[in-house]
């Protein structure tokens, strides 16, 4: 690990001002990925600062019936929250089947929106890679992609999203508020939140150098039947080869996210309008366009088959 | 075996020492492998090492510290209260060897960095029970068999001591059927909530089969 100086924040437009006083430095909550790619000197800041004195750790209703959860929420205090059990339940399941609960302690709402890909060649710094290093190439591409995208890649990157929490915030069409080291706030809807990797896949997501997450609004419910489901190589503790987050209403009708496809967390406009005429028309819309290799083409009839499942379990409530 | 302290060289030593020889064999492979790669990445520019005073309050105790900031709260306790029983395994946060149970959670001590918990309540096995006087769930251990090297051993029975916390504080897992009700003690809530916690061994069942009996629940 880089060398590095440290200070805690105590409010967030403080952090904000020492982000722009201290170029090339972190917000550090949780840590758990942060200080895994800072071992690995993935990251190198050589400033961290501490925000987990910001107490932006509540969960609170908002005027037309939502909730603001604060960016220093722990996930398992979002996943055991019982309105967000009750009321978006979907939530609670992607943030349930992610990680360890020894994670799950650490890790904050903000954090979780922010990780990083877990693409074998980003880890193993003797190999290029475009999101590690700019310019240096991709060895994914033409490597072993098993676990890579199908959607939404480029020649620049194929690594996928590894958050189950993002997916159904993207379902959810949460905002992200923050604010920036001039004072000023904004929400980003989460649907412009994450970038595709295009020819920069290193910038991953629209925040700003030194701009910060202080809260994550959901809208009101959507009722209807909830569903997250995570396909993986183990039964637990296992990122996802792929994961369909699903909110089916009783007509039918519905949304639907991807993870485990993309750089981000895949929606589709079309695949929620598919959704009364079935699987197959959704996931048709969800995967139009795809690139497969022979190694993860499993994946496209594997996102059929698994939202066939939560349609006929929506079925019977 | 009570005190290895007089001996010349103890086991972790040697392990130290072993860890060390090994680096620095597989050192010119991993340097020939960079030089064939891509031009070095703009360095930022990082400060030379900084040192900090954090006091956690370890089993009770508070000790104060002098640290480097990149000390993690697993290498804190080892290496500098000289507490080895929080083992390192992969460093990485994949395995559960390093769990300790920080402010009442049990947590990854070794993604977590030394310097951010000042002033934390720190729970090593060293302070669950002591020979002669075992927690519950070490006699369990015991009892049950429920190790083979033991080499986790002290990240299971954190990490088993608070499973049985958070299902009686009604937090749910992946395995809860019924999210709005509060979850069950089962066999399959508890194998869900230890996969944090891996054994090369495999001593899986006798672990849940100890788990089980301290909670209350037939294996």
């Amino acid at each position: 690990m880089k060398a590095f100086t440290y200070e805690r924040a105590r409010t967030p437009a403080e952090a904000a001002a020492a982000a722009e006083r201290h170029p090339g430095s972190r917000f550090i909550a949780g840590g758990t990925n942060l200080l895994d790619l800072m071992k690995l000197e993935i990251e190198a800041p050589p400033h961290l600062i501490d925000v987990n004195g910001l107490k932006l750790d509540k969960i609170e209703p908002v005027e037309d019936g939502g909730l603001r959860i604060g960016a220093l929420v722990r996930n398992t205090d979002l996943a055991s929250d019982p309105r967000v059990r009750r009321d978006y339940a979907v939530l609670a399941r992607a943030l349930l089947a992610g990680a360890s609960a020894q994670l799950r302690n650490k890790a904050t709402t903000a954090g979780n929106l922010l990780q990083r890909t877990r693409c074998p060649y980003f880890y193993d710094t003797n190999l290029p890679c475009n999101k590690r290093v700019p310019g240096s190439g991709c060895s994914a591409i033409g490597g072993y992609t098993r676990n890579h995208a199908i959607v939404g890649a480029s020649d620049a990157c194929i690594a996928t999203h590894p958050s189950d929490m993002a997916v159904a915030m993207q379902l959810l069409d949460a905002g992200v508020e923050t604010v920036r080291a001039n004072g000023s706030t904004r929400v980003i809807p989460i649907a412009d939140f994450y970038r595709l990797p295009g020819n920069t896949p290193h910038i991953e997501n629209t925040l700003v150098s030194g701009e910060l997450i202080t809260s994550v609004v959901l809208p009101r419910p959507l009722g209807g039947y909830h569903a997250y489901r995570k396909v993986r190589d183990r039964a637990s503790y296992a990122f996802a080869l792929v994961s369909v987050a699903a909110v089916v209403q009783a007509d039918g009708s519905g949304r639907v996210a991807l993870g485990g496809v993309a750089h981000k967390p895949w929606r589709v406009a079309a695949a929620d309008g598919a959704m009364p005429r079935g699987a197959g028309a959704t996931s048709d819309a969800l995967l139009a366009g795809a690139r497969t290799t022979s190694e993860n083409a499993y994946k496209v009839p594997l996102v059929r088959r698994t939202l066939e499942s939560v349609l006929v379990d929506a079925k019977k409530g | 075996m009570d005190d290895l302290s007089d001996m010349k060289l103890s086991r972790r030593d040697l392990l130290i020492t072993g860890a060390a020889a090994a680096t620095s064999a597989a050192i010119p492979g991993a340097a020939l492998a960079q030089a064939s790669a891509q031009p070095a990445p703009p360095q930022p520019l990082n400060p030379p090492p900084a040192m900090v005073k954090t006091t956690l309050r370890v089993n009770g105790q508070a000790r104060e510290l002098t640290v480097d900031t990149r000390t993690t709260l697993l290498d804190a306790l080892r290496e500098h209260l000289k507490m080895s029983g929080t083992k390192k395994g992969c460093d990485q946060g994949q395995c559960g060897a390093c769990t300790v149970i920080v402010n009442g959670r049990r947590i990854n001590s070794c993604l977590s960095l030394a310097v951010m918990h000042d002033g934390d309540e720190v729970t090593t096995i060293e302070g669950l029970g002591r020979p002669g006087n075992l927690h519950p769930m070490q006699a369990a251990f015991v009892k049950h068999d429920g190790y083979q090297c033991g080499y986790c051993t002290p990240g299971q029975i954190c990490s088993a001591v608070s499973v049985l916390e958070e299902i009686r504080a009604g937090i749910p897992s992946h395995v809860s059927a019924d999210l709005n009700a509060k979850p069950l003690l089962s066999v399959d809530e508890i194998r869900e909530r230890m996969s944090g916690n891996l054994c090369r061994c495999g001593a899986y069942s006798n672990i849940l089969e100890a788990i089980s009996e301290v909670g209350g629940v037939k294996a």
